[in-house]
């Protein structure tokens, strides 16, 4: 099994006439997390969106395990989970469907799962209310769940820490350095450090000029 | 690398599951389209004359053209929500085929609002004067013909993910697109009506049915792909 | 070496020159042959034994009919190559395409509208060519409309190919439907111009007319692709030079 790393080369975008990412270029290898920052506006979220293929660089490349992302993008997403700066939940169903029928539709999933992750989240006592009843933290404790059901190795996370409390924060912290120990990457666009050992964390600063 | 992976049918039973569900806890809404459908059909007779010899002879077409209008109506909860929370991104990202999983999308959409249109037309109809035999064959026509229009309506809703207030340039979209629907569904109707055979039309709809089973899902996931850009 | 002649094709600033460069030679060939085909058509050419002098409208209306056609196709394939290869100038063709497509199908719809009068005294029939002729207008519009709607041009030139692709295919269907339809309820005749053989004198007009209104679209085409591509490029630093030359 070839070896697990996500390589950008020469990463160039251009959102109409703004040249958003100016050849971007990093490595991350297994066990580690790549935290980008910058102001708004620098590029944070087009680069996540770049990495997870939504967006199309004009310029360069984007290697997973050794090959092109572009190659097989079916295969890449199924190694990949992305969480965007809203908790991609419907807000009629229950936190506990919502994530049936996310996950599910990756990997198969019983219900005992999905509990026992809402569980570890402290998600039990409203599990079962639909998602516009809950706060903006409750919902962001119920995607880090359906990050943690979706078993990917890589991450790619945008404010993964927003809406949340510092216990919540610290849980994140938490969460990815466990990931991190298991084999897993984590690339972050992020606001504040996240509560992880400085031992695994890779920078990446991206500047709006 | 992914070896458990969920298998495709799975993928898209649940994504069907899914939007019946979701429909169901909203009833409100799906009940809209069918009753623009009765009001659309009852302009007409006002319009017209209340003689239903009269009205018998126009009903084909008074039931195709307020089919496409309710059909047009109901193509607003195709996408449009899944679009503003973030999930059909992560239909995207899910690792399973896109044009595969919108197909579930466009079957359960039919399910909820292109089927029960098939089961209100012969009211309709009644409602026009059609003879009681003619029924069936309504019923057939109206089946078939919707699975069309919810085919061909899912690329202009995918088309305009990005637009505001983009009812008006849906219905421009679509409607040329479903102009051969109308001509054989009303053709297979008033076939029907007469109390001839109504196959070969019957058999031309399926195949444009057909032909947007094929096609439409492909022409959506592009479409889809573009808006998420 | 035929890579670097296609990528130059798809280099906008040669694709500015080169269409500056073209644009005489397409107009003034165009205006020629018309000139020639409207005389030989017009004037030369002997009165119908059936309709008369009236069938010298066909002189512009099949080849303006013929030509929306024609346009539409091309705005699809150059839709569908901006959209698979990723080609700016391809799609800036595309919507250069639009807004002569949808004239060419306007002239036929009304040059049609007036032979129908001559032919059948009204300003109307739902005669198949008249009909699917609207209905490609409506196509046009529809293109134009959802260009229009969407500010990002880049979203817009994907999105409206992927219109223009479904539409090209749904063109032979909407045809076909539309003549069934037409078929089924003995409507008033097709405008049948041509008779098996038409005699030469008839025939080479219109054949001037075809190839002048096809190379009037390049013309028109090369016009409004310099336009589209100023646009476009308006920051680009090109531009400033091109614009001082």
């Amino acid at each position: 099994m070839p070896e697990r790393r996500l390589q950008a080369e020469n990463l160039h975008l251009w959102r109409g006439d703004r040249h958003v990412l100016r050849g971007v270029r990093f490595a991350v290898n297994a066990g580690e997390c790549l935290q980008i920052t910058g102001g708004n506006g620098a590029g944070k979220t087009s680069l996540l969106r770049t990495l997870s293929g939504l967006m199309y660089p004009e310029e360069g490349s984007i290697t997973w395990c050794g090959g092109n992302i572009r190659r097989d993008m079916q295969a890449f997403h199924a190694d990949m989970a992305y969480i965007g700066h809203e908790p991609p939940l419907k807000p009629d169903l229950t936190a506990q469907e919502n994530l049936h029928y996310w996950i599910g539709v990756r990997r198969p999933l019983p219900i005992d799962e999905i509990n026992r992750e809402l569980g570890r989240l402290g998600c039990d006592q409203w599990r079962n209310r639909p998602i516009r009843t809950l706060s903006a933290g409750q919902k962001r404790r119920v995607a880090l769940a359906g990050l943690l059901l979706m078993a990917a190795p890589l991450w790619l996370l945008d404010e993964p820490t927003t809406n949340l409390d510092t216990e919540g924060q610290r849980l994140v912290g938490t969460l990815i350095e466990e990931h991190l120990a298991q084999g897993g990457l984590a690339v972050a666009a992020i606001h504040h450090e996240l509560a992880v050992s400085s031992a695994v964390i890779r920078r990446l600063e991206l500047s709006s000029k | 690398m992914s070896s458990t992976g969920t298998s495709a049918l799975e993928a898209a039973r649940l994504t069907l599951a899914r939007d019946i569900r979701l429909a169901l806890r909203k009833r409100g809404q799906l009940i809209q389209p069918l009753a623009f459908f009765a009001i659309v059909t009852t302009l007409f007779p006002l319009g017209i004359s209340p003689e239903l010899s009269r009205l018998r002879d126009v009903a084909p077409g008074v039931l195709w053209v307020a089919a496409l209008l309710s059909s047009l109506l109901a193509l607003e909860f195709l996408f449009r929500d899944d679009a503003q929370d973030g999930t059909l991104e992560q239909h995207v990202l899910s690792g399973q085929s896109l044009t595969w999983l919108l197909f579930a999308k466009t079957v359960a959409h039919w399910l909820l609002t292109g089927l029960p249109l098939a089961v209100m037309a012969p009211l309709a109809g009644l409602s026009l004067g059609v003879p009681v035999a003619s029924l069936g064959g309504i019923v057939a026509s109206v089946a078939v013909g919707s699975v069309a229009l919810s085919l061909i309506g899912s690329i202009g809703a995918a088309l305009t993910l990005g637009v505001k207030r983009s009812g008006a340039l849906l219905s421009l979209l679509t409607l040329p697109l479903s102009m051969p629907v109308l001509i054989f569904g009303a053709r297979a109707t008033e076939l029907a009506i007469r109390g001839a055979g109504f196959a070969p039309p019957l058999y031309l709809l399926g195949a444009l049915a057909v032909l947007g089973i094929t096609l439409a899902p492909l022409a959506a996931a592009a479409a889809v792909r573009i808006s998420l850009e | 070496m035929t890579w670097t002649w296609f990528h130059r094709l798809g280099s906008p600033p040669y694709i500015y020159g080169l269409a500056a460069r073209l644009t005489p030679w397409f107009a003034w060939t165009a205006a020629a042959l018309i000139v020639g085909g409207l005389y030989g058509g017009l004037v030369l050419a002997p009165p119908d034994y059936q309709q008369g002098d009236d069938f010298r409208i066909m002189y512009v209306h099949v080849p303006t009919a013929w030509m929306s056609l024609m346009v539409y196709t091309t705005m699809a394939v150059s839709a569908a190559v901006g959209l698979i290869w990723r080609i700016k100038v391809s799609h800036a063709v595309a919507a250069s395409c639009a807004p002569i497509g949808a004239s060419f199908t306007f002239v036929a719809l009304v040059t049609g509208s007036l032979w129908g009068y001559r032919m059948w005294g009204t300003y109307w029939e739902w005669d198949p060519r008249l009909t699917s002729e609207l209905i490609l207008l409506f196509l046009y519009l529809g293109y134009m409309g959802l260009r229009s709607a969407i500010d990002d041009t880049q979203r817009a030139d994907r999105v409206s190919a992927v219109l223009a692709v479904v539409g090209v295919i749904n063109v032979p269907i909407i045809h076909f439907s539309v003549l069934w339809w037409n078929s089924l309820h003995q409507a008033p005749s097709v405008m049948q111009l041509a008779k098996p053989t038409m005699p030469a004198s008839m025939l080479i007009p219109l054949l001037m007319m075809f190839l002048g209104f096809t190379i009037m679209f390049g013309a028109l085409l090369l016009v409004r692709l310099r336009a589209e591509i100023l646009n476009r490029e308006r920051t680009a630093n090109w531009i400033r030079e091109a614009v001082a030359s």
